[in-house]
């Protein structure tokens, strides 16, 4: 199951990072020896077993929205590299 | 007076008799700080100002009705502070400030605890010796040529230096335990769903759980009854009564039955934490509880069922620090798609950038059914293992860490003494059971051991008051590291 270097470059970008040459060589050693440590987890049968996907079974979570307005704008764009007219400003995203 | 020579129950009661100030207090955590922190760097931010006018205005109030009343307390950095930079010890979030507080951060403010600053950690909770932060190395109170542990290693540090009396951290795989024990402290993870994550930087939410270190069990209670508590903003939390642990501790554990997993004490663990760790259950036997030996057969495949999960988790979670609405944006890209890859990779460090290239090839392609699906599938078979050992036992006891601390740029190497450090630590996370470390000993070069013990869900109480229990009949919590040349 190891990936190749082309491989993680294509992980790379779906993760949205971008390597050197060197990260990928570095990168795909260190996934490639995650893969085969984790390969212990085949030896267990688990056909009828049902997986564990959260912390604990708390169920019916579920309310109504009641919507609150929230005063001051200018504190959520602080954080905000950049932004224009209470909008977050992103390069152009269609020519 | 330092503050390491008290407790909080004690502390409350000098407060209300007049001995000592909420200033006071205040002023002695500060004084410290100046006089170890620049040894120990537990801290990345100090909040002195607001601080020192929370303490004016409860000296003035006279009344100290809050549980945490004037206490000094730290925060580790990936939890909220509105008003107060909330780093993750990463570049990523340099300037963040966040615009609400943390249910945590909330629930100890309304205890009239005095926050002191934040503390430093793993960037975004990844390691185990807080090395990875961007900003500082943190250095074990006990001997700074050693790791506190991690990722909360600032917030045990700072505690066993007596810089404050509770420090909030958080555990996603022994991230509390694990420096609690390699700083001689006591620090708690609580039951998955019992202390609100609202606020908390997430990691890997289905296992991250925050809780409190402090130098005393007793104090540990006390904070724990704080910040526990159902809260509608976070969906995993768990409506449930809070019970007040701290009142109801009691050193009478006969007939309290221990399980001790062969496989907590193989040989993957150090010969000085081993001993430490049968001298406490003979302790344990003196005190009228009885052990045995069980198997928890699956337990061997704990390590590499977390990383499969907390990885793949953290690839999702982080996926949000995109340079848009917050965090940091590289200067020069050449489209959208470009400068999300710019901005992420200039922003997060080695050990983020490792796990998130392993967590997205893990949710990838057929690997998402192999790895990850298989991984959640062995998660249930673990606690399965927990489950069967609860029905017949208490609390199951075993060490906290494989090995006693290491020395700063000195990772574990030997790697049946990392798998069995992973397993030591993670499955509490995986069962989303409770799980208290606190000190059971010291190594011939003087450096801190620690015991766990791992209760049922939302058996807290059962915990404390073994560890209390155990605590009262021994004598490690009286030690106190020297830094510098003087007794903390």
């Amino acid at each position: 199951m190891e990936l190749t270097k082309e491989e993680i470059q294509k992980v790379a970008e779906n993760a949205r990072l971008h390597l050197t040459d060197e990260e990928v060589e570095k990168y795909t050693k260190t996934t490639n020896e995650m893969i085969n440590h984790v390969q212990k987890l085949l030896e267990l049968n688990t056909d009828d077993v049902e997986p564990t996907t959260h912390g604990n079974t708390v169920k019916d979570v579920l309310r109504n929205d009641i919507p609150k307005r929230w005063e001051d704008r200018d504190q959520i764009f602080k954080n905000a590299p950049d932004h224009e007219d209470n909008q977050f400003k992103v390069p152009a995203l269609i020519d | 007076m330092s503050l390491s020579n008290y407790t909080i129950k004690q502390v409350e009661e000098m407060l209300k008799k007049g001995e000592i100030s909420a200033q006071e207090l205040v002023d002695l955590s500060y004084k410290q700080i100046e006089k170890v922190d620049g040894e120990i760097g537990a801290f990345l931010s100090l909040n002195e100002e607001k601080a020192r006018g929370q303490a004016k205005q409860l000296d003035e109030e006279k009344a100290y009705k809050g549980k945490l009343s004037g206490i000094p307390g730290a925060m580790k950095d990936n939890i909220a502070t509105k008003g107060m930079a909330t780093t993750c010890a990463s570049k990523m979030l340099e300037n963040f400030d966040p615009l609400y507080d943390a249910t945590v951060v909330e629930k100890t403010g309304e205890a009239e605890a005095i926050m002191i600053g934040k503390v430093n950690l793993d960037e975004f909770a990844m390691g185990s010796s807080t090395e990875t932060s961007a900003y500082k190395k943190t250095k074990n109170p006990w001997n700074t040529d050693y790791v506190p542990g991690g990722s909360s290693g600032g917030s045990a540090a700072s505690v066993a230096a007596g810089e404050v009396m509770f420090s909030i951290g958080t555990d996603t795989g022994g991230s509390i335990r694990q420096p609690a024990a390699f700083c001689g402290v006591v620090g708690m993870k609580p039951t998955y769903g019992l202390v609100s994550r609202h606020g908390v930087v997430a990691m890997a939410p289905s296992l991250d759980q925050a809780g409190p270190i402090t130098r005393t069990v007793e104090d540990n209670a006390r904070v724990l009854e704080v910040i526990a508590g159902y809260d509608q903003r976070d969906m995993t939390s768990v409506k449930k009564d809070v019970p007040a642990y701290s009142e109801n501790l009691t050193q009478d554990i006969k007939g309290m039955k221990i399980a001790v997993p062969k496989e907590f004490l193989s040989d993957g663990v150090d010969a000085e934490v081993k001993e430490a760790v049968e001298n406490a259950l003979q302790m344990f036997e003196l005190l009228g509880a009885s052990w045995e030996t069980v198997s928890l057969p699956h337990i061997k495949y704990s390590d590499a069922a977390y990383y499969a999960i907390a990885y793949s988790e953290s690839a999702s979670s982080l996926a949000r620090y995109d340079g848009v609405r917050f965090g940091h944006r590289a200067s020069e890209f050449s489209d959208v798609i470009d400068m999300y890859k710019r901005s992420r990779s200039e922003g997060f460090g080695d050990e983020v950038k490792r796990r998130l290239l392993i967590g997205t090839a893990f949710l990838s392609g057929d690997m998402n059914e192999q790895i990850f699906r298989k991984a959640q599938k062995v998660r249930t078979l673990i606690k399965r293992d927990f489950q069967a050992a609860f029905e017949k036992f208490d609390l199951i006891i075993g060490p906290t860490t494989a090995t006693p601390p290491f020395k700063l740029g000195e990772a574990i190497e030997d790697p049946l003494q990392l798998q069995t450090s992973d397993m030591l630590a993670v499955p509490a996370n995986l069962a989303g059971l409770p799980a208290l470390s606190l000190p059971c000993g010291f190594t011939e070069s003087g450096l801190p051991i620690g015991l766990q013990i791992i209760g049922n869900h939302f058996d807290e109480q059962k915990i404390y008051n073994a560890a209390y229990a155990y605590e009262q009949a021994t004598n490690h919590h009286k030690k106190r590291p020297v830094i510098g040349g003087a007794e903390v």
